[in-house]
């Protein structure tokens, strides 16, 4: 189901790319009608055509930002990402992502965490380089302040306070009319203060937003995009993810901005 | 009218004709509009900005209309004027005539969210209240920065062992309202204790002096009343002797006393003596305790009259008056202050309460039968 969405979240971000090159099709039957039209039509097909090369150009490679030299498995260790939360926290689902239980502790495989965090970090900084917008949920207390200052930083947006009902079903009414949804929703910990799924998981599977999530042991994977297993208690582990992201989505819109003006010229 | 039309038609027009007209009913109902759900109107900046020029050149008009001078019009006397060209007898006074610029009559609003992408501005734009939630991120901020310098500083050896406190002696939190009408967001009471809750933990910070200003910003400076407290002027009478004069009323009573210096502490009440006027006690104690408080018995003459009410008002009418017409003599301005505290310059507000129909008195009712 997850795949699923993940296609689904592609084509609409790839739905750009064929905007772009609906254009010169439509300038076409024009050309006869006026000269003035020609130059201006001709202008706007060649704009359309450097679009489409800037927004093409990410998908060639698979690790197009080098997001994997960002972290090492040894660094996950040192930031005490394995450890979980007790075996009677345990989650069900969680269960295919665990190397094992120490001591009554709930250890977390890293490996299968490194080759999540690789493809959500890849997602997150293609969605950057597109433009669009990403939206950070923790309602962990302790990093709190962490987290909406890491938002700050790297442009993108951050939600750490408590969650009104319609925030995303109900935009419209609750903003004013021609509000634009984040079309990346990250958690940084997908539980709420009350140690239940956190609400935005669901709002976010309604309205068609993809979501990358840390999942600890004792968190639902079920309706997140992009799951991460790893803590979400550690400061140091929450220091590390959110120094993680925004690095990747700092180099995504650099690259952007490099690639507009290269292109450009 | 649609039987008359069918008995007068032939029958092959008349089921047409019928047709036409219930197309017709169907065609003109209108269709319901829910106006409440678009929610409270918004006014664009340019509406209030018109609104605004048509209101300076309306003032100008009506100074001119007033003959006055349009240049030193203030708002005070734009409202005397609607008073009197627009006289209003109705109770409720924000539904008189008014005429205020458009800033205090339309409610504020927030300008434009987000750019033309539709990126918003703020990075706290999806919390719903980005400049409460922003002004707590700071604060929380700026209390990490003070614990770190305090750690510095702990490291170094040079903790002082009495920091500079931010007075906070004079002035009180913004109210909710208040913070409200700032921030032009609406904050839930939860929100507003929370608020209060980080603000004291920066203030019980040592080197909370460092972040003075930031505080200051939440803090309304409260005015010391007796500032505001109206002093009766001294005058000098043909003898030399300085004297001034004031009112009080209390209940229906109203008296009005001159206070002479240099006498002997004689007090005359509608020409006679007090001993005479007040034969109990109570009132001679009500009348001296101004001038005991002040420590100035015996350095005054009163001449009062006073009329209405009983024995009782009159005497607390007298009260209020000494104590009015005493603070010309006081020298400073929190010897002013302690008169106040002490109660003596607040007008009594109670009065008879009125008689309610269904029942004997105010509060007394009829005998309750259970059957």
């Amino acid at each position: 189901m997850a795949a699923g969405i993940r296609t689904k979240a592609m084509y609409s971000l790839r739905s750009a790319r064929w905007v772009g090159s609906a254009l010169p099709c439509y300038s076409r039957p024009c050309a006869s009608s006026a000269v003035a039209a020609n130059p201006v039509a001709t202008q706007q097909s060649r704009d359309a055509g450097v679009n489409e090369k800037i927004l093409h150009a990410p998908l060639t490679q698979p690790d197009y930002f080098c997001l994997s030299e960002l972290f090492t498995l040894k660094d996950l260790f040192e930031a005490r990402v394995h450890m979980g939360h007790k075996k009677g926290c345990r989650h069900r689902l969680m269960e295919p992502y665990l190397f094992g239980c120490r001591l009554g502790v709930d250890i977390i495989d890293l490996e299968q965490t490194a080759e999540h965090l690789q493809r959500a970090l890849n997602f997150t900084a293609h969605v950057a380089y597109r433009g669009g917008l990403v939206l950070f949920v923790s309602r962990q207390r302790q990093s709190s302040h962490l987290v909406e200052r890491t938002a700050h930083d790297c442009g993108e947006y951050a939600h750490t306070r408590y969650w009104q009902g319609g925030l995303l079903t109900n935009a419209p009414i609750q903003y004013g009319a021609g509000v634009r949804l984040p079309d990346l929703i990250v958690f940084l910990s997908t539980l709420n203060n009350v140690f239940q799924t956190h609400v935005a998981v669901r709002d976010a599977a309604k309205m068609n937003i993809p979501t990358v999530g840390i999942v600890d042991s004792n968190c639902n994977p079920s309706l997140i995009t992009y799951p991460v297993p790893g803590n979400d208690d550690t400061p140091v582990a929450m220091e590390l993810y959110c120094w993680l992201f925004k690095m990747a989505i700092n180099r995504a819109k650099d690259k952007r901005k490099q690639m507009e003006l290269l292109k450009g010229i | 009218m649609g039987a008359g039309l069918n008995t007068c038609l032939p029958a092959s027009v008349k089921g047409s004709r019928v047709k036409y007209l219930l197309l017709q009913i169907c065609v003109s109902s209108r269709v319901q509009v829910n106006k409440a759900a678009r929610g409270p109107e918004k006014f664009s900046i340019e509406y209030i900005r018109k609104h605004a020029e048509e209101f300076e050149v309306g003032k100008r008009r009506l100074a001119n209309m007033m003959g006055e001078d349009p240049e030193t019009f203030t708002q005070q006397d734009v409202d005397r004027s609607i008073e009197y060209l627009f006289p209003s007898g109705l109770f409720e006074k924000k539904a008189r005539p008014v005429m205020k610029h458009p800033e205090l009559i339309f409610p504020k609003q927030t300008a434009a969210q987000w750019d033309k992408d539709g990126r918003p501005f703020h990075f706290l734009f999806y919390t719903g209240t980005p400049s409460f939630y922003s002004i707590m991120h700071d604060t929380f901020g700026k209390v990490l920065a003070i614990e770190k310098h305090q750690d510095q500083m702990r490291s170094k050896g040079a903790l002082p062992q009495d920091s500079k406190q931010i007075s906070l002696g004079g002035s009180r939190w913004l109210l909710k309202e208040e913070l409200e009408e700032v921030l032009v967001e609406n904050i839930s009471d939860q929100d507003y204790s929370r608020f209060l809750q980080l603000m004291d933990k920066l203030l019980s910070l040592p080197f909370c002096a460092l972040e003075e200003e930031f505080v200051q910003r939440f803090r309304k400076q409260l005015e010391i009343q007796s500032t505001k407290q109206e002093i009766p002027d001294v005058h000098c009478d043909e003898n030399g002797r300085s004297y001034s004069q004031a009112q009080g009323r209390r209940k229906t009573a109203t008296a009005s006393v001159t206070l002479r210096d240099c006498g002997s502490g004689r007090v005359a009440v509608n020409g006679k003596d007090c001993l005479l006027y007040f034969p109990i006690l109570q009132d001679r104690e009500q009348i001296m305790f101004p001038l005991h408080f002040a420590g100035m018995l015996g350095r005054f003459d009163v001449q009062a009259h006073v009329e209405g009410g009983g024995r009782s008002a009159q005497a607390g009418a007298l009260r209020l008056a000494i104590a009015r017409a005493l603070l010309s003599f006081v020298s400073t301005p929190a010897e002013v202050e302690t008169i106040r505290q002490a109660g003596l310059l607040t007008a009594d507000p109670r009065i008879k309460e009125r008689q309610k129909p269904g029942q004997a008195g105010a509060r007394k009712k009829y005998t309750w039968k259970k059957r």
